[in-house]
């Protein structure tokens, strides 16, 4: 395949995925506990709509869907910024225990503090996720310090994994010691929910994702010579402080903006920039950056429909539960084609 | 070209070069040479900036390394490691553009020209037919190959190597290392290179480097294989190289 036919296949890429991302965006906006006809979605967009509808399309639906395409994006960016960075297939927010550092944040704020906790405020909002910052920065630079000792990846994705589970149980002491009320709420938010964010939150939530999205985005050029190893980075001129504190920055607003408000989502942030890779047949993060962010959002908001429509017959699923089922399929092919390879 | 003033080089508490000086120049191959450990890759590395000194300077045209910003250095030298590039989804062409950043803005988008020089680097590593193969399924050899290439990208007057030669067998080792020698003399850059092949060193280099702690040997080929000091170096019990005629000799 020579560089035309490449970029045919990229533009023919996006266009799909543009199609599938604008159709699914829709679907969730129709299909919910109460029908809404599609006139009604349409004009809601330029904010024309019955009074009959207009809460369940601007309290509910709507929220759920912007956060769905923001968070899928955000996780599956932030997977990429980590298999690049450490320079493995199988890094992610999930993998590296970065969401269980913002879930230990989340857990100390939401247990440790139930008088904050029950007050639904702006104070609420910023303290969850300036907590949750602050959990997953914190282990993100512990893998990263010792990264830099270790240099066998391996050892570093199953230190990642054991710290993650250190903290789990460090979370399970927090939650014996927290009052029924803060427990219940520590407990659902555990679960994965991309429609407990209200249109409030969303003020905080987009500005602060968009911001690390649009530094993933930039970052193009230094992950590209990352690739190739830090000391070929370096000999062609990158300055590897500078860009892996950028990389850093912008993977804990993305993964720990979005563990604080929807839970810890997993398989997202692992397998959506795989499938990127393998559809757009790249390395190039300029393409490779923006595939997987929209990967990422047609995957989460599939998981929501799925959600909705299981939702309509039965009971409505954690969204953890279908990322997995979606994840881990791509995840165990990766896993047996490199070790085809091999 | 570059030039070594006075350089003291350890690594931990061991001394592996004590005010060593030396001159490369552009046009020239120069093949650094030592035992295992004496600290042939960490003196590339002090060269490339990737490792401190502990005395003296290294200049690049009269102006020190620790001067230079390194966008700066990489478009003076370039440098090439043993390490085998293990990337997804990688195209070789995509692999030698990398290898322009020194020359793009921020965003890394290529231009025409930069197109020109990935495609010439391509040629003149002879690796233009490998442009579309994907990086994970090319031999050592070709990898090898494609590397070098990496570093013709980034269009500097200098390149060094550290070991290129291994992993490859003796058709690619030779081929490799008069690939190496036509840079120098067509291209007129500045080859230094890290090995233990002591044949080829000595048939195709300019200057021997030799690494025998602390000092460092620098001379022309002929006058290295007269001086002795590669005998010396490389002589063990079972053993012995003979510099003059290239070859080994087992002791009886």
């Amino acid at each position: 395949m020579n560089q035309s036919q490449r970029h045919i296949l990229h533009t023919t890429l996006f266009v799909l995925l543009g199609v599938a991302f604008v159709g699914l965006a829709i679907a969730d906006m129709l299909i919910g506990p109460q029908p809404i006809p599609v006139g009604e979605i349409v004009s809601s967009l330029w904010g024309d709509v019955s009074d009959e509808y207009a809460t369940i399309i601007y309290k509910l639906r709507m929220p759920k869907v912007i956060v769905a395409i923001v968070a899928g994006m955000a996780l599956s960016a932030s997977g990429l910024l980590m298999q690049t960075l450490f320079r493995n297939p199988l890094a992610g927010p999930y993998v590296l225990g970065i969401n269980s550092g913002a879930s230990f944040g989340v857990a100390l704020f939401t247990l440790a503090m139930p008088m904050l906790a029950t007050e639904a405020s702006w104070l609420f909002d910023i303290g969850l996720t300036g907590m949750a910052w602050i959990g997953s920065a914190a282990i993100l630079l512990l893998v990263m310090v010792l990264s830099r000792r270790i240099k066998n990846i391996g050892v570093i994705l199953i230190l990642g994994m054991m710290l993650g589970s250190a903290i789990s149980s460090l979370v399970g002491i927090l939650q014996y010691m927290g009052t029924d009320e803060s427990l219940k709420a520590f407990v659902v938010w555990t679960m994965g929910s991309i429609s407990n964010v209200t249109t409030d939150q969303l003020y905080i939530f987009v500005p602060v994702v968009a911001t690390g999205l649009l530094l993933a985005l930039v970052a193009a050029k230094p992950l590209n010579m990352l690739l190739l190893g830090e000391h070929n980075a370096r000999t062609m001129g990158l300055r590897v402080g500078l860009s892996r504190t950028i990389i850093f920055i912008s993977t804990t607003l993305l993964a720990g903006t979005v563990t604080a408000y929807c839970g810890p989502i997993g398989f997202i942030g692992l397998a959506m920039p795989h499938l990127a890779r393998m559809t757009f047949r790249t390395s190039d993060h300029r393409v490779l950056m923006p595939a997987a962010m929209l990967w990422g959002a047609v995957a989460m908001l599939l998981c929501a429909l799925v959600s909705d429509i299981i939702a309509r017959y039965s009971v409505m699923l954690p969204v953890n539960t279908l990322t997995a089922l979606l994840g881990i399929p791509i995840i165990i092919f990766v896993v047996l084609r490199n070790r085809n390879r091999q | 070209m570059i030039e070594l003033r006075d350089i003291t080089l350890s690594f931990g508490s061991r001394t592996l070069v004590a005010n060593a000086s030396a001159r490369f120049e552009c046009g020239e191959m120069t093949a650094l040479l030592g035992r295992n450990g004496a600290g042939k890759s960490t003196l590339l590395r002090a060269i490339a900036s990737l490792g401190d000194l502990q005395g003296g300077v290294i200049t690049i045209n009269g102006v020190s390394t620790k001067e230079l910003r390194s966008a700066e250095l990489a478009r003076m030298m370039a440098f090439v490691n043993t390490e085998r590039v293990q990337v997804e989804a990688m195209t070789a062409y995509d692999l030698v553009a990398v290898g322009r950043s020194p020359h793009t803005d921020w965003s890394g988008r290529l231009r025409s020209h930069d197109h020109e020089v990935v495609e010439r680097s391509l040629q003149v590593a002879g690796v233009e037919h490998l442009a579309e193969r994907y990086v994970e399924t090319l031999s050592d050899g070709e990898c090898q190959r494609v590397m070098i290439a990496r570093a013709l990208a980034q269009e500097t007057p200098a390149i060094l190597l550290d070991e290129p030669t291994s992993y490859l067998d003796m058709p690619n080792r030779y081929e490799l290392c008069t690939l190496l020698s036509r840079l120098a003399h067509d291209e007129g850059k500045c080859v230094i290179f890290s090995t233990h092949e002591l044949d080829i060193a000595l048939t195709l280099a300019d200057n021997i480097a030799l690494v025998d702690n602390p000092q460092l040997y620098y001379m022309p080929t002929d006058e290295m294989i007269a001086s002795g000091n590669i005998e010396r170096l490389f002589d063990s019990r079972h053993v012995a190289f003979d510099a003059a005629t290239r070859s080994i000799r087992f002791k009886r």
